[in-house]
C-alpha cells in the first residue's frame, strides 16, 4: 500500500510538472503583452514594465524561475491587475468555488443515490420511470441552461432566492442546484445500473430466503454493494462540475475561480490563466488519487498494484 | 431396474422417408439474421431510440434543408421589426399568438409593429432578424462543429487505442500515461488555452474539440482491442502471415464497430455541449454567425422581458442532447448481446 501510494503521488507529481510545463510554453506562443497602450509608451518605460514581469530575461530562465515559484505557490504577477499576485488574487476566490463545488457534489450524489435507488427497487413500474427520466433531462439540459431558468423563475419571479451575488449560504442554492443537476442525473444512473444488476445476484436470493425484511435486504445487502463502483465516476463528476462551474459562476457573479477564468480568458491575463490551469489540474489530480485508494480500501477484490497475483 | 416396462405395440408407429420430411423438427422456420439485421430489430423495439432517431432526422433534414429554403435570411436585419413575440398562425395560445404584455397589458406586438399580416414562428431578435431561421442556422452550425469534431475525434482515439492495444507491454503502458496526463486536466481548460493560441473561430473549436475529446474512445478501443486480439482467427490472420494494418482494418475494425458506434453518440452531445459552452462565455462562434450557444447568449441578456428568445434555442439544444443521449442509451441495447431476450 505504501509503495502504491509512493508511485502515485510520483505520477501525480509528474503530471503536475508536464502541465506546468505545457501550459508555460502555450502561453509563450500567444501574442500580447501585459502593456495597455504600447505606442504611448518610451522604450525605458516598456523597458521597465517587462523588467517588472521577468519579461526580459530569456524564455528558459523565466521557466526556472516560473517552475521555481509554482512549486512555492507563486504564480507571478497579474496581467490584469497589475499589483496583485496571481496566488493573491486565487486565494481569495477558491472558497466560494470549493464550497459551491463541494454542496453540489454531496447534493447530486445523494439524492442520485436515492432516486437511482427507487427506481431499480421498482423497476418498470412509474417510479423507475419518473428516475429514468429525472435522469436522462439531467444530462441533457446543459447547466448554464438551467442556471438561467432557476435564477428568473425561483430567485426573481418567486423571490425565495437571491438572484446573484455572494453572502450567506442563501446566495449559494441556485448555483448547487444548478451544478447538482448533472451528477445527479449521472449517480442516479449509474446507481439503478448496478442496483438491477445487484438484485438479481445470488447472495439477495440468500439474503431473501434467510427471511430478511425487505428494508434490510436493500439496504444492507443490495445499496451497499450497489454504491462501491459509484467512487468510480466521482473523478468525472468533478470535472464536470468544474467545466459548469466557469459559466454558471459568471450566470450568478460569484466571485469564485470559474468566473475569474473566464475574465481573465477574456482580458488575456496569461499570468491568471496559467495559474488557474495549475490549480485546476491539481484539484482534479487529488480527486482522482484520493477515489483511487479509497476505492482499494473499500473494495479489497481490486488489485490496487496493478498487477495479476 | 429388473423389470422392462411393457409398452404396448401400437403406441409405436413406423415413419417414412416422406412422413420424416413433413415432420422435420431441425428446420428453422425464421430467416437467420445478421449481426446488425439484429441491432436495426432491437433498437426499432426500443420506443425511445427510435423516436430519437426520428427526431434526429427531422433535425438535421431542417437545419441543413434551411441552405436551401429558409423561411427569411438568418442575416437579414430588419430593425422596425425588432423584438417581435412568437407568433404562430391559427394558434390562439398566448405566447405564441404574437402578444406580449407591456405596461401590464397584453397588446398585440405585431399590430403595433405594422406587421399585422406577416407571422414569425419564433419571433425575431433584437435586429428583427427571424429568429426560427436565425436558430435553425445556429443549429446547423452547432452540428457540423460537433460531426467534424467527433469525425477528428474518432480517428484519432481509435488509431491510438488499437495500437495501443495491440503492440501492449512499454509502449502501452507508456501511451496510457499520456492518456492519464491529458484527463488530469479538465477538457474546457484545455480547449480555451488551444483556442486563444489558435484564434477564436470555427475551425479552432473543431481542432480544440477534437483534439481534447478522443481519450474516452482510445480507453474502450484499447480495452476492446486487447481482448479480441486474443481470439483465434486473429491468431489464425498472424499464423497466415497476414500484415498487421489488414488485421486491423479486417478483423478488428468490424469487432469494434458496436463500441465506436456507441461512444460516438455521446461524443456528439458532448462536442454540442461544450461548442455551446465555449460561445456562451464568448470565445466561441463570433457574430454574426450563429449557433445554438451565441442565441443561447443573446437570449439570456433579454430573459426577463423576452423570454422566448432564449427559450427557443435552450428547448432546441435539450432536444438535441437529450436525443443522442436516448440513442446512444438504444444502441448500447441493441448492440449488447445480454440484454437480448
Amino acid at each position: 500500500m505504501a509503495k502504491y501510494l509512493a508511485k502515485r503521488i510520483f505520477y501525480l507529481i509528474l503530471t503536475l510538472f508536464i502541465v506546468i510545463t505545457l501550459t508555460f510554453f502555450l502561453m509563450k506562443l500567444l501574442p500580447g503583452t501585459p502593456l495597455t497602450n504600447q505606442a504611448k509608451l518610451s522604450k525605458s518605460q516598456i523597458a521597465l514594465i517587462y523588467e517588472q514581469y521577468g519579461l526580459n530575461k530569456p524564455v528558459w530562465q523565466q521557466y526556472l524561475l516560473y517552475l521555481a515559484g509554482a512549486v512555492r505557490g507563486n504564480f507571478g504577477t497579474s496581467f490584469q491587475f497589475s499589483d496583485q499576485p496571481v496566488s493573491y488574487l486565487l486565494s481569495s476566490r477558491i472558497g466560494p468555488s470549493l464550497q459551491i463545488g463541494l454542496q453540489a457534489m454531496i447534493l447530486g450524489v445523494i439524492v442520485g443515490i436515492v432516486v437511482g435507488a427507487f427506481g431499480a427497487m421498482r423497476q418498470n413500474s412509474w417510479v423507475d420511470t419518473t428516475a429514468t427520466v429525472v435522469s436522462i433531462l439531467g444530462i441533457s439540459i446543459p447547466s448554464f441552461v438551467l442556471a438561467v431558468l432557476l435564477q428568473y423563475y425561483l430567485g426573481l419571479k418567486l423571490g425565495w432566492f437571491p438572484i446573484a451575488e455572494w453572502g450567506g449560504f442563501i446566495y449559494t442554492v441556485l448555483p448547487t442546484l444548478a451544478l447538482g443537476a448533472t451528477p445527479l442525473a449521472e449517480s442516479a444512473r449509474f446507481v439503478r445500473t448496478e442496483m438491477v444488476d445487484v438484485l438479481s445476484s445470488d447472495y439477495i436470493e440468500l439474503a431473501k430466503a434467510k427471511g430478511l425484511s425487505r428494508t434490510g435486504v436493500i439496504y444492507h445487502h443490495a445499496l451497499r454493494n450497489s454504491l462501491i463502483p459509484l467512487i468510480t465516476i466521482v473523478g468525472p463528476l468533478a470535472v464536470n462540475i468544474m467545466t459548469g462551474s466557469m459559466v454558471v459562476e459568471n450566470i450568478f457573479s460569484i466571485p469564485g475561480i470559474g468566473e475569474q477564468f473566464v475574465k481573465s480568458v477574456l482580458t488575456n491575463d496569461y499570468p491568471t490563466i496559467m495559474g488557474l490551469t495549475i490549480i485546476y489540474s491539481f484539484m482534479l489530480c487529488v480527486v482522482l488519487l484520493f477515489t483511487d485508494i479509497l476505492y482499494g480500501i473499500v473494495d479489497p477484490r481490486i488489485r490496487i498494484t496493478g498487477k495479476a497475483n | 431396474m429388473a423389470d422392462t416396462v411393457k409398452l404396448p405395440e401400437d403406441s409405436f408407429k413406423r415413419i417414412n422417408a416422406d412422413d420424416r420430411a413433413a415432420l422435420d423438427s431441425e428446420k428453422i422456420a425464421a430467416p437467420s439474421l445478421t449481426f446488425a439485421q439484429d441491432a436495426w430489430r432491437r433498437l426499432r423495439k426500443n420506443k425511445g431510440a427510435w423516436v430519437s432517431l426520428i427526431v434526429l432526422a427531422i433535425v438535421f433534414i431542417m437545419a441543413f434543408g434551411s441552405l436551401v429554403v429558409s423561411p427569411h435570411n438568418p442575416n437579414a436585419v430588419n430593425p422596425s421589426y425588432a423584438n417581435l413575440p412568437s407568433k404562430i398562425p391559427g394558434i390562439g395560445i398566448n405566447g405564441f399568438n404574437g402578444t406580449l404584455v407591456q405596461a401590464g397589458q397584453r397588446i398585440d406586438a405585431y399590430k403595433q409593429a405594422g406587421a399585422s399580416s406577416k407571422f414569425y414562428i419564433m419571433g425575431t431578435d433584437y435586429l428583427g432578424r427571424d429568429l426560427f431561421s436565425r436558430v435553425l442556422y445556429g443549429t446547423r452550425i452547432s452540428l457540423i462543429i460537433a460531426l467534424v469534431a467527433t469525425l477528428f475525434d474518432l480517428t484519432i482515439g481509435v488509431t491510438y487505442g488499437m495500437f495501443s492495444g495491440w503492440k501492449g507491454g512499454r509502449i502501452d503502458t507508456i501511451m496510457q500515461r499520456i492518456i492519464e496526463i491529458i484527463l488530469s486536466i479538465p477538457n474546457l481548460v484545455v480547449i480555451v488555452l488551444l483556442i486563444l493560441i489558435l484564434k477564436p473561430g470555427m475551425t479552432s473549436i473543431i481542432i480544440a474539440i477534437a483534439l481534447t475529446s478522443w481519450t474516452n474512445m482510445a480507453r474502450l478501443v484499447r480495452a476492446q482491442t486487447m481482448e479480441i486480439k486474443e481470439q483465434e482467427y486473429i491468431l489464425a490472420a498472424r499464423t497466415l502471415g497476414e500484415r498487421p494494418l489488414k488485421i486491423a482494418f479486417k478483423h478488428l475494425l468490424p469487432n469494434l464497430s458496436s463500441v465506436i458506434i456507441i461512444n460516438t453518440m455521446f461524443t456528439i452531445p458532448n462536442a454540442i455541449f461544450f461548442e455551446a459552452t465555449l460561445s456562451y462565455i464568448g470565445i466561441g462562434i463570433s457574430s454574426p454567425q450563429a449557433s445554438l450557444g451565441t442565441l443561447l447568449n443573446d437570449g439570456q441578456k433579454n430573459f426577463q422581458f423576452l423570454p422566448y428568445q432564449m427559450w427557443w434555442p435552450a428547448l432546441i439544444l435539450s432536444i438535441i442532447m437529450l436525443a443522442f443521449n436516448l440513442l446512444g442509451d438504444g444502441l448500447r441495447d441493441a448492440f449488447d448481446p445480454r440484454t437480448k431476450e
